[in-house]
């Protein structure tokens, strides 16, 4: 690895471990930083319920935004390589509104249909919720996969993908429609998506399961490498194509599945941050921009996070708004000082 | 000359399979590309010339027929083998963003490397000849958007080199480049396929280029199926003559080269210095009148050099002195 790559994979890995910190320390309720470390340390803490906050609240939102963060980067590198489409990113094929489908059947049917109201069900409820999302996004995923088969052109693909998100939307609306406003609400405050809606017990099965797609997704690099060539040049490289775009396909929409079932979904930042990524490594290189995005992707969650959380709002911006506030300067400046680069050059 | 039959093809039909069609482009084609020379591929667009390209490179199958690569038939390789066998260099272009061209030219390693994509001593070293070879070793760190065509041509034909392959198949190298980046790519190419021994196979539409560089000339059209030879084998036999027949264009069998030939209105007759008479002809014909020694014109023009070394043109009782008041008496 050439020396500035080392120095800035070291300063993200640091940006995460300041930020993370920050997350436990900042809140509507105010901790002393010795008493944060002494918790984290597993020392004797002057006041139970400080322990608790960081315990049971802001230490599993943190861990769930920091691996959120990266999965959702990782996701939108793959989908802007094999889309060869810089817009590209883990929403546009749809698997993102497959998973909000299927939490919308799940919440707004099971009220009209069984007759209960499935915002009252506490953790079942929420477990239900996960379930119908992964379910949701995998569907739809598998539905990309095969029309991905049949089609040859990328960019009729996207375009599909883009349209099977519309008409689960549409669906979504028409559920919504029939259904009741209790159940409505509990749908519209999932789709505002968050970190903290994930509690004790699910976070650990969350950061497990992406412990072990992380590292899978990063087996593509060589082939997401030779897809950037173009579908000929790769070809003739011996790569197959088709496996190679299915695998990509599957690879980004798992992550993107799993990430939505548990934190609905987060707009921006898997956009943004490959983004971020290329400009600050002036690469193309998967090998360095894999690995770069799912630290930058895990710093910008949990700064994301943070704002989210800065005393004042009290949990009251929604992260999803963050993100976006904070997601779409980041792309416009990277790409406004790259065009001025080239054109300087 | 040593050349080795490298690529066979037998009665080969191409073209494309739809679900209930077949559109075949071209069909009955049976020859054989060699080793040590560069053969052109011409034809007008819509001949087929890509068409037959990505099939032999094998990203078509062929609707009938045989292709057979270093005596093996092509169905036979895997994509992992073909891609140490056939480089490509293709007319699509990539948008490459933040890629030196050094890695670029690594890219042509890649069948040769392992699960990550690591370029090991000997491929950077190989990297490094790819580059020497087409002459580019000072673009080495140059990002890839911020080459020229005939830059970013050389590129690419350094990525086949590294890459390694006996057979070379380049769609259409020198469309969009300057004159002088042709010739450049074209001598590069013949030189390649004579040190290197490598089978160089393109589609081009620089049909005077091709005709003076070409070991071989591929001519396909239309219908018609494709007409191999040297390119003096088939001027000689009057094929060229009629390949590219238009209203127009003429194969002049003295150089081996087309002309642009207009409709002729008069003509004259010429007398003296060959090399003044020449350009005599030249400016004539641009202008509709066909000027020849052998011509039973009544109008003479008698070009010689006087002592002093400048041109003299005699029309009748007229004198010019250049082209210029030639063309003005006339």
């Amino acid at each position: 690895m050439k020396r500035p790559v080392a120095i800035g994979m070291i300063l993200l890995g640091v940006s995460i471990l300041l930020l993370f910190f920050l997350n436990l320390l900042l809140g509507s309720v105010s901790i002393p930083a010795g008493q944060v470390w002494k918790v984290l340390s597993g020392g004797d803490v002057d006041n139970a319920i400080w322990q608790n906050i960081i315990l049971k609240s802001r230490f599993p939102q943190a861990l769930t935004a920091l691996v959120a963060g990266a999965g959702l980067s990782v996701a939108g590198l793959q989908m802007q390589t094999v889309f060869r489409n810089p817009l590209a990113g883990p929403s546009v094929l749809g698997v993102s509104s497959g998973a909000s489908l299927g939490v919308a059947f799940v919440v707004l049917l099971s009220g009209r249909l069984g007759g209960v109201a499935l915002s009252r069900l506490g953790y079942m409820g929420e477990f239900a919720m996960t379930m119908a999302a992964i379910i949701g996004a995998l569907a739809i995923m598998l539905l990309i996969v095969w029309v991905a088969q049949k089609v040859r052109g990328n960019v009729t693909l996207l375009i599909i993908g883009v349209m099977i998100g519309y008409v689960a939307t549409a669906i979504i609306g028409v559920l919504k429609f029939f259904s009741a406003e209790e159940d409505v609400r509990a749908y519209v405050v999932w789709g505002l998506g968050s970190f903290a809606r994930v509690s004790g017990g699910q976070v650990m099965t969350f950061v497990i399961i992406m412990a072990i797609l992380l590292p899978l997704s990063f087996l593509l690099v060589k082939t997401l490498n030779l897809l950037l060539l173009g579908d000929g040049y790769a070809r003739n490289l011996g790569l197959n194509v088709r496996r190679a775009r299915m695998w990509v396909i599957v690879s980004a929409g798992v992550l993107v599945a799993i990430v939505t079932a548990y934190c609905g979904p987060i707009s921006f930042l898997g956009l943004a941050v490959p983004h971020l990524c290329r400009g600050i490594f002036r690469t193309s290189d998967h090998r360095v921009l894999m690995p770069a995005s799912l630290l930058a992707g895990a710093s910008l969650a949990l700064l994301c996070n943070l704002i989210a959380r800065m005393p004042g709002f009290e949990g009251a911006l929604p992260v999803n708004s963050v993100t976006a506030l904070i997601g779409a300067p980041v792309v416009a400046v990277v790409l406004f000082k790259r065009r001025k680069e080239d054109t300087g050059e | 000359m040593k050349r080795e039959e490298t690529i066979r093809i037998q009665h080969l039909s191409i073209g494309y399979r739809a679900k209930h069609s077949v559109k075949t482009v071209a069909e009955g084609i049976s020859d054989s590309i060699c080793s040590g020379e560069l053969t052109c591929l011409l034809g007008e667009n819509g001949a087929g010339k890509s068409t037959l390209l990505r099939t032999l490179s094998g990203f078509l199958p062929p609707l009938a027929g045989q292709i057979s690569i270093l005596g093996r038939p092509l169905e036979a390789y895997r994509e992992k083998e073909l891609a140490t066998v056939i480089g490509v260099v293709l007319t699509e272009k990539n948008n490459l963003q933040n890629m030196t061209v050094e890695e670029l030219v690594g890219m042509g390693r890649s069948p040769y490397t392992g699960f990550w994509g690591r370029l090991s001593a000997e491929d950077k070293a190989k990297v490094q000849a790819a580059l020497g070879l087409v002459g580019i070793v000072s673009l080495q760190d140059r990002l890839v958007q911020t080459l020229s065509d005939g830059e970013r041509q050389k590129v690419m034909i350094a990525k086949a080199l590294a890459q390694e392959t006996p057979i070379i198949f380049l769609d259409e190298p020198t469309a969009f480049l300057d004159y002088p980046s042709k010739v450049e790519i074209l001598h590069l190419l013949h030189r390649l396929s004579r040190e290197m021994h490598k089978t160089i196979f393109l589609s081009t539409h620089d049909l005077e280029l091709a005709l003076q560089i070409a070991d071989q000339l591929w001519l396909m059209a239309r219908g018609r199926g494709v007409t191999v030879g040297t390119p003096e084998d088939l001027a000689l036999d009057g094929t060229l003559d009629t390949f590219f027949q238009r209203k127009g264009v003429a194969f002049e069998k003295q150089t081996g080269l087309y002309r642009i030939e207009p409709s002729y209105q008069s003509e004259v007759r010429l007398e003296g210095d060959p090399v003044a008479c020449e350009m005599v002809r030249k400016a004539l014909r641009r202008n509709g009148i066909r000027a020849d020694y052998d011509l039973a014109s009544p109008t003479v023009v008698h070009a010689v050099f006087t002592p002093e070394g400048k041109p003299e043109f005699t029309i009748g009782s007229h004198i010019a002195h250049s082209i210029a008041e030639l063309l003005e008496t006339l």
